[in-house]
């Protein structure tokens, strides 16, 4: 069993250490991108407001899938092309989650009653201070699960780029299939290997749950 | 309208709204239009692009993908539903021996990718020849994956249902079984409704994944035709036209999981039922893969 592991440790390697970047990179950037569409939510704005609205209902109501081919297949024919898969499935991966992003920034300041900063201005506090001491914290500690669930999901939604050609880890399966070697152990091990990267953040996100929970 | 992040607006900020509503306006328009002449330009409205589905056997082999991906849903779905029931009711169950593996199981299979569920289904069958498609190894990923998180949310809807209920009911000398059967879960159920109706919107997306296992399902069959030489590569027409029908589907029932998340908080201020629980599509509770 520890064979099928040991004997192609460069494709497991390589494949969860790309996993990882995609995670990261793509994590970051949905989390600038989906605050930014938050922002664009609870502007007063109303033709910004509206398009936040529209992309996340698109989004979100659009597979995953669809918009990996669509920028793997389709952007190239208007030369559209991100410069190579790596960023191509960044792109998908932050596209698609960057909608999710926006609604739990949006419902994170919605949850924050307006009196909050009502009371805070009427002490006199400027709108940066009103900003930094009472909404962004407030709105923070109903932020953060979520968030962290919607990271979950973005690092378990990596895998799809395998069926893009892009070496992650859920591409070891077909590589090992042209090894010959035993897939079902492939898949244990890869399986192993998304618990040890996801099971921490579960924790990290039931302890920011206790954490920030309302006594 | 007030907002915690701005007053409501006086005359000046209300001239502002308005100017910046329009450069807003004038440069989405400007991002479409740049979109729409980039497509132009690389001839994606050339007639020979579309012409394709004009043809009947086109528009056949598109309905047959639609059928696929209902098909897988629909099955995916029932199971799904079973499962989840079966390992709510395991959870919230009085034996430590019964709820131990049911919690790690439903636990376990909502951390592993959903796209590796389907490989093991799929890898396996081909190694040890089963006789399963690609179709049940779809089926029986959506249905591990989505029967675990609706049986959070199952769990979840019957712990949300006020705790008098539960206690007047052992009160009343009612064994467990009926308390949930005929307390608990005529209340749950308004409750979790909503909640059930979007996780189904996210097994309906993720049929697609099918795709990559290679299951005739609807992006399937679209990722076949965009790659057709004589009508000049297709992608984005077809793409587009897929788009449509995805996004058509899963609103209709993103709407329909809105207007019971309305209609149960309604009724919760008359009289006093469970909150709805939290969209799944709002990513509270499962994730939206």
């Amino acid at each position: 069993m520890f064979s099928v592991l040991t004997d192609n440790w460069p494709l497991f390697r390589d494949g969860f250490w790309l996993t990882i970047r995609l995670f990261v990179v793509s994590g970051v950037l949905s989390l600038v991108l989906g605050t930014l569409l938050g922002a664009f939510r609870v502007s007063p704005v109303p033709a910004l407001r509206g398009f936040g609205t529209g992309y996340v209902n698109i989004l979100r109501n659009t597979p995953l899938t669809l918009v990996f081919a669509f920028l793997f297949f389709g952007a190239a024919k208007m030369q559209l092309a991100l410069p190579n898969p790596f960023w191509t499935a960044v792109g998908a991966l932050t596209i698609y989650t960057s909608a999710f992003i926006c609604e739990v920034v949006r419902s994170g300041v919605n949850t924050i009653a307006p009196g909050q900063s009502e009371a805070a201005r009427a002490v006199g506090m400027s709108f940066f201070q009103v900003l930094t001491i009472v909404v962004l914290p407030q709105a923070f500690r109903a932020i953060i699960p979520p968030l962290m669930s919607v990271l979950i999901a973005l690092l378990k939604n990596t895998t799809i780029a395998a069926g893009f050609s892009v070496a992650e880890a859920g591409a070891i399966p077909a590589a090992m299939s042209e090894r010959g070697e035993n897939q079902l152990l492939t898949l244990l091990w890869i399986t192993i290997g998304f618990l040890i990267l996801i099971v921490p953040l579960i924790f990290l996100q039931r302890w920011a749950e206790r954490r920030t929970a309302v006594a | 309208m007030s907002s915690v992040l701005y007053e409501t607006p006086g005359p000046r900020a209300k001239v502002r709204n308005r100017i910046s509503n329009v450069v807003v306006v004038v440069v989405l328009l400007g991002a479409l239009a740049w979109l729409i002449h980039r497509m132009y330009v690389h001839g994606q409205f050339e007639g020979r692009l579309w012409r394709q589905f004009e043809y009947k056997a086109i528009q056949k082999e598109l309905l047959h993908g639609l059928l696929n991906t209902l098909k897988a849903a629909g099955l995916a779905a029932v199971l799904a539903l079973l499962f989840g029931a079966v390992f709510a009711a395991a959870r919230i169950s009085d034996h430590k021996w019964v709820r131990t593996p049911a919690t790690l199981i439903v636990e376990l299979f909502r951390a592993v990718p959903l796209l590796i569920l389907m490989f093991y289904f799929y890898f396996g069958n081909i190694q040890f020849n089963l006789g399963l498609g690609p179709f049940w190894a779809v089926v029986f990923g959506l249905t591990l994956y989505n029967g675990s998180v609706l049986a959070e949310i199952f769990r979840a809807g019957i712990a949300a249902v006020p705790k008098g209920q539960r206690e007047a009911a052992y009160a009343l000398g009612l064994r467990k079984n009926q308390v949930v059967r005929l307390v608990l879960l005529p209340q749950a159920i308004s409750a979790m409704l909503p909640a059930i109706v979007s996780q189904l919107v996210v097994l309906l997306k993720d049929t697609a994944l099918g795709f990559i296992i290679t299951y005739g399902e609807l992006l399937y069959v679209a990722k076949q035709m965009g790659g057709r030489l004589g009508y000049g590569f297709p992608y984005i027409p077809t793409y587009i036209v897929t788009a449509v029908i995805y996004i058509g589907l899963c609103s209709l029932l993103s709407l329909l999981a809105r207007y019971l998340e309305g209609r149960s908080r309604r009724r919760r201020k008359i009289t006093g039922a469970p909150p709805p629980l939290p969209l799944t599509n709002d990513p509270g509770q499962g994730a939206p893969i």
